[in-house]
């Protein structure tokens, strides 16, 4: 029998939106459903950085992946550009992971050594501080050097989502806003989902809801083990160019503006600022770049990124409910165009890539 | 390094900060005031107590009155930290500061209560063309007025609505600098839905014999006063140099070179919203208030709100608010009995009572128009990020419910205004696109610093306990 | 920065000035006045540029809410001129779009 919708998806969050709008290319009826203004959304929170340097070091498939999305994302924000009219500001100039200390620089480099030993496309190169300063000259005294990676890159997290948003509603995606899934069951050969004010049915259901598939999961015979991981972002005025390279807590954005962070704290489901971690932020913020001593942080931000116990993502069909899947990862940024193009190509009965064999929920069972 | 902690720091020195800060530290509290401006006056009695003016008769009796208020704070013995920027507040009652006089010092201090008085700010009035140079708050200029003694010199236009922009005509008329017009947009329906509420606003005449003589000074000054207007919009290249108004049927313009903008005020709820207090909608003025209980408490324990920052009273309410507030927190603090407390409370809540009392006559009938807060679509609504109301209705459209997710789509609310200026509009213009009370719609999130902190005051805003852990940093793996 | 004064001191004001340089050119202004208020005194009309569209801006609300009337002030861009009182020796510049790295 056919369902209203082949694909339901929920989770209107980058890996979600990804994922729809891939669906929706390709011709397949997709209905999103999402959350409230105020839910927690682990999209607002994101730095923007599209990175592969240092991922993989539990398992060099990770990078790899990471690697292979990172191929993916010129086309990917250029089709997205042309269907939403907005500037992504995609930039792929490589990344920088700064090093305060030489223990620092060591431990990054041995990470780094091992992952290129397993995959020679993960490439870095070292930058001792007269390096560093010849490609970042406003970089401060107080810094041991740092690694370079061409792989790495940035765009707009926010307006990577606007253009998903207007690309799935060209492609005659259905986005349904403050439709909190309230329960999925088998029916007639797919699935009914019930989202309190209303009911429907698809052929597969997706569930790309972040911290929400935690209860969603086991609806559908899937487990999602996800934790909170709290980030506080400080995001200073637009100041003019001078950052041509992001890197893992300064990023400059097209518009300007600074991004600072990237505390990782245990809070559970608290995504507020606080006084420690902001200073802790400014103060490394000011060793790296001491010319923003005077540069005005206009607002600050927290966002719960949602944390597999390995960091690794999990894509998984159900056994006991075929054609219920669940996608979660904290870098929906960097995966998103692996999402649209690689793993919708499996939702849609495709073969399952090999790369993907790791990213199981079992990896985690005791 | 300690850091002090106080039994009550007050934020803001308009009536409300200064009454509570008088009545709590005769109780023998240790008080602290901080304020941003330069001297204690707030807006409403701004340079009360060291007036530029030649006559400061010029601005009424109500401020006069106020000079009084101003100078008895001034002499009182208590901590007064002017230019100083209070950015957050946590649930702890930690303040963090950044003072901009002497040497400019970043630093916290701690309360045992907290008292907001940071009163409101004119409503945002997003007509096209109101980004132009020369386009200002009827406030605003009334600001210039009494801080910098200055005035409008060449045709300027008053438009809009409200008790404001009667009282600044009439003062404009007392200077021998009347306006060119009044263009009035107080809807005529408004008129009839107010006097359902002209017995409430006869207990206390006074406002409303204040605002005939106001009106009839107008009148008598000759000035013209066109009413019912229902549209606006600011021209002219790079600046202001006429406006247009639709009233009546017709379309007309008015050269001016300076337009000054009026839909009433607001309160002003950045401190209390990046706190995480509650706050409800009140849909009789129009905008959020923070929840109190009937001493001024907030949803954050020890944290009270006195005057126009939590709803809109008037100045003599405020003061009286801050008097009753600082009984509530003298007591809270173990400086006065609860029966002690509840005896002086009661004339207070007498007098609060017969202030409040006009207030929904006024919020009739001066309600502003809808036309006036779901621009069109040409409009400017985010003056920081320059987003239009047209685009605003779009992410609506797109699937925005709420501020945040369009905030997060279009940048409107990211500047450096926090939202102050749109977050209101940006609710109105969502609740009308999905037919949805504004109430339901909601406000942006709002969170530390509440005004932009340099990256040199922030790192030494808190001092890191040495015996903690480095923060973990997080590391993509 | 252009040249024409829409406000001026109403008659019996306090005449005591001091100087500020505005953009490289001196000009004597109230000297209890903030610096938005000293600007228009002198017939600045536009403060500055937005970042966005270069848009021209001038105070809106005088009370440090709108941030319109952000210019340099001694070397710091961004500052709110309403929210800072003159002295005697301050330049001010405005401010056209995004401000410099300094």
């Amino acid at each position: 029998m056919k369902q209203e919708y082949d694909f339901a998806v929920v989770g209107g969050g980058l890996v979600g939106m990804a994922i729809a709008y891939g669906l929706a290319k390709r011709g397949q009826k997709t209905i999103v459903l999402d959350g409230e203004d105020s839910s927690v959304r682990a999209a607002r929170g994101n730095f923007g950085l599209i990175w592969v340097s240092g991922k993989g070091k539990k398992q060099v498939d990770y990078g790899r992946w990471s690697l292979e999305s990172a191929l993916l994302w010129p086309a990917f924000a250029a089709e997205l550009e042309e269907a939403s009219s907005l500037s992504l500001g995609y930039s792929r100039q490589g990344g920088i992971s700064i090093a305060l200390t030489d223990d620092a620089l060591a431990g990054s480099v041995d990470t780094l050594r091992q992952l290129h030993a397993r995959d020679a496309r993960l490439t870095y190169d070292i930058l001792d501080r007269q390096q560093l300063t010849e490609r970042i000259p406003e970089i401060g005294q107080n810094v041991a050097g740092a690694v370079y990676s061409e792989n790495d890159g940035h765009v707009s997290p926010l307006y990577t989502l606007r253009a998903l948003f207007l690309a799935f509603e060209r492609a005659c995606g259905e986005y349904v806003p403050e439709a909190p899934v309230m329960s999925i069951e088998r029916a007639n050969g797919g699935f009914r989902v019930d989202t309190g004010k209303r009911t429907l049915e698809a052929g597969r259901v997706v569930l790309c809801a972040g911290l929400g598939n935690r209860e969603l999961a086991p609806m559908v015979g899937l487990t999602a083990p996800v934790v909170p991981l709290r980030g506080q972002i400080l995001v200073t005025e637009r100041v003019r160019p001078f950052l041509k390279y992001p890197t893992l807590s300064v990023r400059q954005t097209a518009e300007g503006s600074i991004l600072l962070g990237e505390s990782a704290e245990d809070v559970g489901m608290n995504d507020g600022v606080t006084p420690e971690i902001v200073a802790h932020i400014a103060r490394k913020a000011v060793t790296q770049f001491p010319l923003l001593k005077n540069v005005r942080v206009v607002r600050a931000w927290g966002a719960l990124r949602v944390m597999t116990p390995d960091s690794m993502p999990v894509y998984e069909e159900s056994a006991t409910h075929p054609g219920a899947f669940i996608a979660t990862c904290h870098s929906g940024v960097t995966l998103a165009a692996a999402h649209c193009e690689v793993l919708v190509a499996w939702l849609l009965g495709g073969q399952r890539p090999s790369l993907l064999d790791y990213f199981y929920a079992k990896r985690f069972a005791v | 390094m300690t850091i002090e902690t106080v039994d009550l720091v007050i934020i803001g020195a308009g009536p409300a900060g200064m009454a509570c800060a008088l009545d709590a530290s005769r109780a023998g509290l240790d008080v602290v005031v901080l304020d941003e401006n330069p001297l204690p006056g707030g807006q409403i009695y701004r340079n009360a107590g060291c007036s530029p003016l030649p006559d400061a008769a010029l601005l009424g009796d109500d401020y006069t009155y106020g000079a009084d208020l101003v100078t008895r704070f001034a002499r009182a013995s208590l901590r007064y930290w002017p230019d100083t920027l209070v950015w957050q507040i946590t649930r702890a009652l930690e303040i963090s500061f950044t003072r901009r006089s002497g040497a400019a010092a970043s630093g916290q201090i701690c309360a045992k209560a907290v008292v907001i008085a940071n009163g409101a700010y004119e409503r945002p009035c997003p007509v096209p063309g109101w980004t132009l140079p020369g386009v200002m708050g009827v406030g605003a200029a009334q600001t210039l007025f009494k801080s910098s003694a200055m005035l409008p010199d060449g045709p300027v236009v008053l438009a809009g609505s409200g008790p404001l922009m009667y009282l600044f005509a009439w003062q404009l008329i007392q200077a021998a600098r009347a306006p060119a017009a009044i263009l009035d947009t107080t809807p005529s329906r408004n008129y009839w839905r107010a006097l359902a509420e002209l017995p409430g606003a006869l207990r206390t005449p006074a406002y409303l014999l204040k605002g005939k003589r106001l009106l009839s000074a107008i009148r008598r000054s000759g000035i013209p006063h066109i009413r019912h207007v229902t549209r606006l919009s600011v021209k002219g290249d790079g600046r202001a140099e006429a406006v247009q108004y639709t009233g009546n049927g017709r379309t007309s313009t008015l050269a001016a070179s300076i337009v000054l903008l009026h839909q009433g005020v607001v309160a002003n709820v950045q401190l209390t919203r990046s706190i995480g207090c509650e706050h409800r909608w009140d849909e009789a003025q129009l905008c959020w208030h923070p929840r109190t209980d009937a001493w001024g408490e907030t949803t954050v324990p020890n944290l009270f709100i006195a005057g126009d920052g939590g709803g809109i009273h008037g100045a003599i309410a405020a003061e009286t608010a801050g008097a009753l507030i600082a009984l509530a927190v003298s007591n809270r603090l173990g400086a006065l009995s609860r029966d002690a407390r509840d005896e002086q409370a009661a004339p207070l809540r007498r007098q609060l009572d017969r202030h409040r009392a006009v207030r929904p006559f006024l919020d009739t009938l001066y309600r502003p128009a809808d036309a006036f807060r779901r621009p069109a679509d040409e409009t400017i609504v985010c003056r920081c990020e320059e987003i239009s109301a047209g685009e605003i209705r779009s992410m609506a459209r797109l699937g925005c419910t709420g501020p945040n997710q369009s905030k997060s789509f279009s940048r409107c609310g990211m500047g450096p205004c926090q939202g102050r200026l749109c977050g209101l509009t940006v609710a109105e213009l969502l609740a009308e696109v999905h037919a949805k009370p504004v109430a339901e719609v909601g406000y942006y999130r709002i969170r530390p610093p509440i005004k932009p902190v340099s990256l040199g005051d922030l790192a030494v805003s808190h001092v890191p306990d040495l015996n903690a852990a480095q923060p973990t940093e997080f590391v993509p793996k | 920065m252009q040249n024409v004064s829409l406000f001026s001191q109403i008659d019996g004001a306090s005449p005591r000035t001091v100087r500020i340089v505005v953009d490289g050119r001196p000009v004597d202004v109230p000297e209890y006045a903030n610096v938005a208020a000293a600007l228009l005194y002198a017939g600045v009309g536009v403060f500055r540029r937005t970042p966005v569209g270069a848009a021209p801006r001038a105070p809106y609300c005088m009370m440090g809410v709108c941030f319109d009337c952000l210019v340099e002030i001694d070397g710091l861009p961004n500052q709110q001129a309403c929210m800072v009182r003159v002295h005697d020796g301050m330049e001010v510049k405005a401010m056209a779009g995004a401000r410099a790295l300094v």
